[in-house]
């Protein structure tokens, strides 16, 4: 810990995270948008929706569309098994369900440690990425989800 | 929220508007067939002096001026000064439509149409004058009692409760106003009042006491409380000594706080106000109804909703642990599943209304019908307690209207030529609403001309919907006016030709998973018949299963199921086949193709045809792998969380947990249409 770290100054309050795992990356996501974390459970196919979406699931008899984070992201994924997590979190009006591999830690930081991130001329890294996060030699990429869902005017018709 | 809290004051009174517009209608309706005894006569007064207070607390100034004026004129009535004529009657009917009118222009933020409330109005002052010499005066109350009414002493016991004062009233405004009457005396009762440090200074503990000498009526001292009667006990009665009448019957009939038998108040053709104003006190207090906000029913049918499918879910797991049925807990279960069906039906009993609310729309929509065709129409309406449920009911509003413009202007004859076809000169249409078989029935007849078939078939063939030598029957030739752009009018008149026909209504009808039907007799005239589901939250489903999904087909839209046998399928290309079907061709749609889930398991031949009809009236053979059953399915969103998914209409949870979407028919066959273009030539077995 470093000296003067306890000290919370007005204009750098403390942060809370969900970290969680997709392959060999790391991701957070505020704690504030997450409704509740739950294991996978098999989805119904939407037609026509795109390969991210895994289709949707009931949750408590609210429709949820699940996201596989991995395919969001362009990142390899492999089919989901028990041990997948789906992270149920809040966007907007909507739920969505993400699903990853793991949740991995909570995360209590304050804002300054959230660098900006990098000038990278990536689709993926400006729609999502907000910050990065260097701890215990981990990177975590702290993300925004606003852009998780395929835009409304993209239904086929 | 609404961050103006008076914008939201200001809906509540207009949501109140409605109510008393209904009360208004009902009432006038029954004082026209002469069923308007005293009571009604008071609820009608009530409503529009409602209204007119509301008014004036949004200084909604044309609104109260029409109001008080219309208030004026029914106080004449209701005081039995003032006979009303058949004439009299269709002026307070109008002046009733023109308030609404006046309402919904205030709500909207419009201006009124000032000419015709101006010469209502006009009317409305000429028909009281002849109640009373004296014409109304400024728009306020009291108003200046006849003359001819007697000196009579009465004894108002007034104690507001706490609500009085939280809804910001004012005990000695309402007591000033009771003084105007007369001459008041007015003694405070503080026997209530407790010690200074048990006091909650937000309770009420004072009443008082009034004794007023006056001309005025007993309804009168009464409306002065009229913004103030849930918030506190009221209690009017005549002081027996100075009584004119005989004080037991007002007695009674002040301080019952049972509903008087009817029988009651004819004992007293005197003074019928005093009975009339503790009848509809009394009859506030029986009926108890609460408003609660709408989302917090459809929070509750979500919830029971969810109750369901658990309790499906425990059932189907004990079935898999492999217990005996007739094992302590598969009982208790059966016991559960019995109680949450109840539980089901009594919460979407709570949604369900009487279609009278869309019934009481209806009369003034003849009237101006009537009056624009120059035709004759007897209004008869049957079942309006039928109940409903909400959803249902605001959108059968709709084609309902348009059923009753159709019967009015091209069902029903000119006076004329039914006299000269033997007919009484005055139409009839019927409008009557009954449940059968868990659905709710409604039918619009008339006793017109019927559907004239010959004109039909050839406006039919004129447009190219059927070849000139098509076989059809009468019933067959009645449909045609279902088909989309069709309209037999043959001039396009201001009622029904507004650019949209009978296609309409049928699609209107079907969106809802109902049918609509005809039935005409030349001469003898039409009835019209809508099959409704009792309620949108829940749909009749056929369960079906496609390259291994579980899909749901809206019951309403299948109209068969067949196995097709393979020599009647005919591929037009490598995408395309149509099926023959008794001598037509009907495109086959392979739905899991359709929508992208992959192939089928097998061959066309081998799967299940379901032939479905979509709301557009088009037909389609829907192929899929299996049929597994019939349903109710609970209708859930998927756009809540998602986004509208193409030929999707909406999702439900099945036993297992598991989402199943349902079909969006009409997207799919009409899609199919478009992209294959199999419209013509359109054989009979395409058009039914």
């Amino acid at each position: 810990m470093r000296p003067g770290q306890a000290i919370i100054a007005a204009d750098n309050p403390m942060r809370k995270l969900i970290a969680f795992r997709v392959g060999r990356q790391e991701f957070s996501v505020d704690v504030t948008a997450v409704r509740e974390i739950r294991g996978w459970t098999s989805a119904t196919m939407l037609p026509k929706a795109p390969r991210y979406i895994r289709g949707v699931i009931n949750l408590r008899g609210a429709v949820l569309p699940i996201v596989d984070f991995a395919l969001r992201l362009g990142l390899p994924a492999s089919e989901p098994t028990a041990r997948n997590v789906i992270i149920v979190v809040q966007v907007g009006p909507k739920q969505i369900g993400i699903l990853v591999d793991a949740v991995s830690d909570i995360i209590t930081l304050a804002q300054s440690r959230i660098q900006p991130p990098p000038d990278i001329a990536s689709e993926t890294v400006s729609d999502f990425v907000r910050g990065l996060i260097a701890l215990d030699g981990r990177m975590i990429s702290l993300i925004a989800l606003d852009l998780v869902l395929p835009p409304d005017s993209a239904v086929a018709a | 929220m609404t961050a103006d809290p008076m914008a939201e004051i200001r809906e509540v009174f207009f949501q109140e508007c409605e109510d008393q517009i209904s009360e208004l209608e009902m009432g006038l309706l029954r004082m026209e067939i002469g069923q308007g005894d005293a009571e009604t006569v008071n609820a009608v007064f009530r409503a529009v002096h409602s209204i007119k207070g509301g008014a004036g607390i949004f200084a909604l100034d044309t609104l109260v001026r029409f109001a008080h004026g219309f208030e004026t004129c029914l106080d004449r009535v209701r005081s039995g000064r003032l006979a009303i004529d058949p004439a009299g009657m269709a002026l307070l009917l109008r002046s009733a439509d023109a308030l609404t009118d006046l309402v919904r222009a205030a709500r909207n933020g419009e201006g009124a149409q000032d000419a015709r409330a101006q010469a209502l109005a006009t009317e409305l002052e000429r028909l009281a004058a002849k109640g009373d010499a004296k014409p109304p005066s400024a728009p306020t109350l009291p108003r200046a009692a006849p003359a001819s009414s007697p000196l009579r002493t009465w004894i108002i016991r007034f104690t507001p409760k706490a609500a009085l004062y939280a809804h910001a009233n004012e005990t000695a405004l309402l007591l000033r106003e009771l003084s105007r009457l007369g001459t008041a005396e007015v003694e405070i009762d503080s026997s209530a009042l407790p010690d200074l440090t048990e006091m909650d200074p937000e309770d009420a503990y004072l009443s008082w006491t009034v004794t007023l000498a006056t001309h005025h009526d007993a309804a009168t001292l009464r409306a002065v409380f009229d913004f103030v009667e849930d918030d506190c006990d009221l209690d009017i009665f005549e002081r027996p000594d100075f009584a004119f009448q005989d004080w037991d019957n007002t007695a009674a009939a002040e301080s019952a706080p049972q509903p008087m038998p009817a029988a009651a108040i004819e004992t007293l053709p005197p003074h019928p106000v005093e009975a009339m104003a503790a009848q509809a006190e009394s009859a506030g207090t029986v009926g108890a109804t609460i408003r609660v906000d709408l989302d917090r029913v459809d929070r509750m049918i979500d919830l029971v909703g969810e109750l369901v499918i658990t309790e499906a879910m425990v059932s189907q797991r004990v079935l898999e642990a492999g217990l005996a049925r007739t094992s302590a807990i598969a009982m208790a279960l059966e016991e559960l599943e019995a109680l949450t069906r109840e539980i089901q039906d009594s919460v979407m009993a709570i949604r369900a209304q009487p279609v009278r609310a869309v019934f009481q729309r209806i009369p003034r929509l003849v009237r101006e019908l009537a009056a624009q065709t120059g035709k004759q129409v007897r209004l008869v309406t049957e079942g309006e307690g039928t109940e409903v449920d909400k959803t249902v009911i605001e959108r059968i509003a709709d084609p309902l209207t348009h059923m009753i413009r159709n019967a009015i202007d091209h069902g029903l004859e000119s006076p004329e030529a039914r006299i000269a076809a033997g007919k009484p000169a005055e139409g009839l249409v019927r409008l009557v609403a009954l449940h059968r078989s868990g659905r709710i029935i409604i039918e619009v007849s008339d006793n017109g001309a019927g559907i004239n078939r010959a004109r039909v078939r050839q406006k039919a063939i004129d447009h190219g919907l059927i070849n000139t030598d098509a076989p059809l029957t009468d019933d067959e030739i009645d449909n045609l006016i279902f088909l989309p752009g069709f309209s037999t009018a043959s001039a396009v008149s201001d009622i029904s030709g507004r650019g949209v026909g009978m296609d309409v209504v049928r699609r209107a009808v079907q969106a809802m998973g109902g049918r609509i039907s005809i039935a005409s007799k030349p001469g003898q005239g039409s009835t019209f018949t809508l099959s409704l589901p009792l309620t949108l939250a829940v749909l009749d489903g056929m369960v079906v299963k496609t390259a291994d999904q579980t899909l749901i087909v809206p019951l309403a839209s299948v109209l068969e199921t067949l196995r097709p046998d393979g020599a009647d399928i005919h591929p037009l290309d490598n995408r395309t086949a149509v099926l023959a079907l008794r001598g037509g061709y009907v495109p086959i749609i392979d739905i899991a193709d359709v929508l992208e889930f992959g192939s089928r398991i097998g061959q066309p031949e081998q799967g299940v045809a379901l032939l479905v009809e979509s709301e557009g009236g088009g037909r389609a053979i829907l192929l899929v792998d299996e049929i597994q059953g019939q349903r109710q399915v609970v209708i859930k969103s998927i756009e809540a969380n998602y986004r509208a998914v193409y030929g999707i209409a909406a999702a439900t949870v099945m036993g297992d947990g598991h989402v199943a979407l349902i079909l969006d028919v009409d997207t799919i066959v009409s899609a199919t249409r478009e992209s294959s273009r199999l419209e013509a030539p359109r054989s009979l077995s395409q058009v039914f």
